[in-house]
């Protein structure tokens, strides 16, 4: 029996023990890597000023080493574009290394391989905040003296930009987030596309009183809750045109400024009124998908970039959804806000610099938005300079072009500002689900915004 | 002489270079990254450089507003599991230690779910309990009973995931309670029998002499429930909101954030947490235990 005794103090024990060393084999992996990609830095600056990439690389066989996406429509434009690449470069082949989750499991993924300095040749990440993250002064290739950047859109590069340094080429399509609709049930229904709340709240009232659930939310996957909150920034900033840069300079709080905290407003607002369908909190985002598009329910605030997989799913019902901006209160200030495409970039540790640059330099080409157009149905336009949408596109996309034609689009927070706080999607879903007001959410949000500007060292705070 | 004092210190000193390999593994991978998860709580830590910010993590992750709900959760789920696998695990022992058919198999069956992945448990569980279309609430719906959005809403979702724990965990339980109830010496069981009934062998024969296996059972379900993860975060990754956030998935979390040096703070704070509720428990537990 004292044997016995033993053994359970030997188990307690180490139970104790594990709860400590659960999160420190990261701190030995890393503490000694991190200086070693600041070494490799250096190594590498050379051939960054060298302006040699435009020349066709020598002609020995190389394999460059890509880390893709998750998303499978993201996945098939990458392919597109190393395909097309291939036949014009026979030498080169590439090995596409899936990203195998989404969301925060990649931002882990993508910080440990940098410090580590084992990240592939070229990898495929978002723009905006999260890229700021990454540190890229210090350890990503900068492009900013490359001939192909004056092929890419000024209005994209701020959102890869730091210190003066440009560091991503974007792939694929700009998209904006607002509300997607169900053309047929506003039709039957009568609707008109709103452009205040007061409409957006009026037609809800007609559709529950039609029986059909007027706004889907999806809390299965909490980060679509945010999009009432993310994509009300043309409003805010309408409304208080240095929102960006106050925020971003700890100046300007959510809780502070009622325009601001308009989105979580939103979202109280929604519960109240009981506008989410039946089992709101548990539905997720490719059920929500199917839903809007069987006409199961006659709105979903999301982003356009969602609605490849929308054609690629049910491809007989894409073109009965619409896109319209997050109503605001005037309506005679009605616009989008933009969201940047992700975007392949180079760590200063790849031993194939210049033939990830010469793959980018086409990949800002016409010639390779020529072949994303070839596979994927385009969601939105390209932000690379001259390169020219089908002739036919799916009728959101024009709903979507409409507001960037006439001027009407601004870009996302995320874009404008490093500071995004991580824990945003449970604030949303939290007041989405009457579990806190708006003003309690916007306040604890205030502390997160605080935390990851701290995080990232801005001054100020 | 010189051999021989060296031979004689060789000879008292060797029995503990035996031990020298157990001390190499034990200090490379728990010694050192313990200490260096003390030094990291200190810093701002980005994975490319740590600055030292003294004890600004510590009151960051103690003022965060979503803390003391986390820190709640976790009471509730540690004490509620914990409650649960003794008062049903102990019976279902004196049923399996008894002399009925099929006991090896009956045996097998409970600690089943023991042996299942418990991500692969909380996806299960999770389309069970999905609340229109789930296998439960389908039940519960021929039934005519009302159908509760187990894991949607806010106020059940915590419950709802302890529960499938006490299904999981029970299997374990169960099993130290058989090995306690095995190791009473059968003459108590033979006087319970001229004494009385069921009753009179569970009240005071196993209740009493099985104290060290639950004694056991308590203590290692309660570190299981403050330190418990996995289930929680792969059936409502603490949500919906924060509802079912506890200490572990905040700090997840805030690991996901890409706040390393303030995860690495609220790990040490959990530990020291457990330590101060399961050391003095320990302690309490070890002089109340008995000799058989």
């Amino acid at each position: 029996m004292k044997k016995v005794q033993m053994l359970y103090k030997t188990l307690y024990t180490f139970c104790l023990i594990g709860l400590l060393a659960a999160c420190t084999p990261q701190a030995t992996a890393t503490t000694a890597p991190a200086t070693n990609t600041r070494a490799e830095a250096s190594d590498t600056s050379e051939p960054a000023t060298s302006d040699s990439t435009t020349e066709a690389p020598t002609e020995a066989p190389i394999t460059l080493s890509l880390l893709g996406a998750a998303n499978e429509n993201d996945a098939m434009m990458i392919e597109a574009l190393t395909n097309a690449y291939m036949e014009l470069h026979p030498n080169v082949t590439f090995e596409i290394e899936v990203a195998a989750a989404g969301g925060t499991e990649v931002d882990n993924l993508v910080k440990t391989r940098l410090a580590t300095g084992e990240m592939n040749d070229i990898f495929y990440y978002n723009s905006g905040s999260l890229l700021q993250a990454l540190h890229p002064v210090e350890s990503l290739v900068d492009f900013s003296r490359e001939p192909f950047v004056d092929n890419i859109a000024e209005s994209f590069l701020p959102a890869v930009s730091q210190d003066g340094g440009i560091f991503g080429v974007p792939v694929g399509f700009a998209s904006a987030g607002g509300v997607l609709y169900n053309k047929k049930v506003y039709e039957q229904l009568e609707l008109s596309v709103p452009k205040t709340w007061d409409e957006f709240a009026a037609n809800n009232n007609k559709l529950k009183e039609a029986g059909i659930p007027p706004v889907l939310q999806t809390y299965g996957d909490s980060w679509t809750a945010q999009l009432f909150v993310l994509a009300d920034n043309y409003n805010v900033t309408q409304a208080y045109p240095d929102f960006a840069e106050d925020y971003t300079n700890n100046e300007a709080k959510y809780a502070a400024i009622p325009e601001a905290m308009a989105g979580f407003t939103h979202l109280q607002e929604g519960f109240t009124n009981d506008w989410w369908q039946k089992d709101y909190a548990t539905t997720t985002f490719e059920q929500g998908l199917e839903m809007l598009a069987d006409g199961q329910v006659a709105q979903y605030p999301m982003l356009t970039q969602v609605m490849p997989t929308v054609a690629t799913n049910w491809p007989d019902k894409v073109n009965d959804i619409g896109f319209f901006a997050q109503p605001g209160t005037d309506a005679t200030k009605n616009g989008a806000t933009l969201w940047m495409p992700l975007a392949f970039y180079v760590p200063q540790t790849s031993s194939h610099i210049d033939e990830a640059k010469d793959f980018l330099a086409f990949v800002a080409s016409t010639d390779g938005t020529d072949a994303i157009s070839a596979v994927v149905t385009p969601a939105g336009p390209y932000l690379i300079k001259g390169a020219k949408l089908p002739d036919t596109v799916l009728p959101f996309v024009n709903d979507l072009n409409g507001y960037i034609d006439s001027g009407n689009a601004y870009p996302a927070l995320e874009f404008l500002s490093p500071i995004k706080g991580p824990n945003l999607e449970q604030f949303c879903v939290a007041v989405g689900s009457g579990q806190m007001t708006a003003e309690e959410a916007a306040e604890a949000y205030d502390k997160d915004v605080e935390k990851q500007a701290q995080q990232l060292g801005l001054p100020g705070w | 002489m010189t051999s021989n004092m060296q031979s004689r210190a060789v000879l008292r000193t060797y029995p503990y270079w035996f031990y020298l390999p157990a001390a190499i593994v034990f200090g490379v991978f728990f010694l050192v990254p313990t200490g260096l998860s003390f030094y990291f709580s200190l810093t701002r830590w980005s994975l490319f450089d740590a600055t030292f910010i003294g004890f600004d993590n510590y009151i960051t992750f103690l003022e965060d507003p979503m803390l003391m709900s986390g820190l709640r959760n976790t009471v509730i789920y540690a004490v509620l599991t914990m409650g649960l696998k003794v008062i049903i695990a102990l019976p279902l022992a004196m049923l399996l230690t008894s002399i009925i058919r099929l006991k090896g198999l009956l045996r097998s069956i409970l600690f089943f779910p023991t042996l299942v992945s418990t991500i692969a448990i909380g996806i299960t569980f999770a389309a069970l309990m999905q609340p229109s279309a789930g296998l439960i609430n389908t039940v519960l719906g021929s039934l005519g009973l009302p159908q509760p959005d187990w894991l949607g809403n806010p106020r059940l979702a915590l419950y709802s995931v302890a529960l499938v724990d006490v299904w999981r965990g029970i299997g374990i339980a169960t099993v130290i309670f058989i090995a306690g109830i095995s190791s009473i010496p059968q003459d108590y069981f033979e006087v319970a029998r001229l004494e009385g009934g069921t009753w009179v062998k569970f009240r005071h024969v196993i209740l009493p002499l099985c104290r060290n296996a639950t004694f056991t059972v308590i203590l290692l379900a309660f570190i299981g429930g403050l330190r418990s993860f996995d289930l929680i975060w792969a059936m409502t990754r603490g949500g919906p909101g924060f509802a079912s956030d506890v200490l572990t998935s905040v700090i997840f979390k805030e690991y996901q954030a890409g706040f390393y040096g303030l995860s690495t703070a609220g790990n040490v704070v959990l530990f020291i947490l457990v330590t101060i509720i399961i050391y003095p428990l320990m302690r309490f537990f070890n002089r109340m235990e008995i000799e058989l």
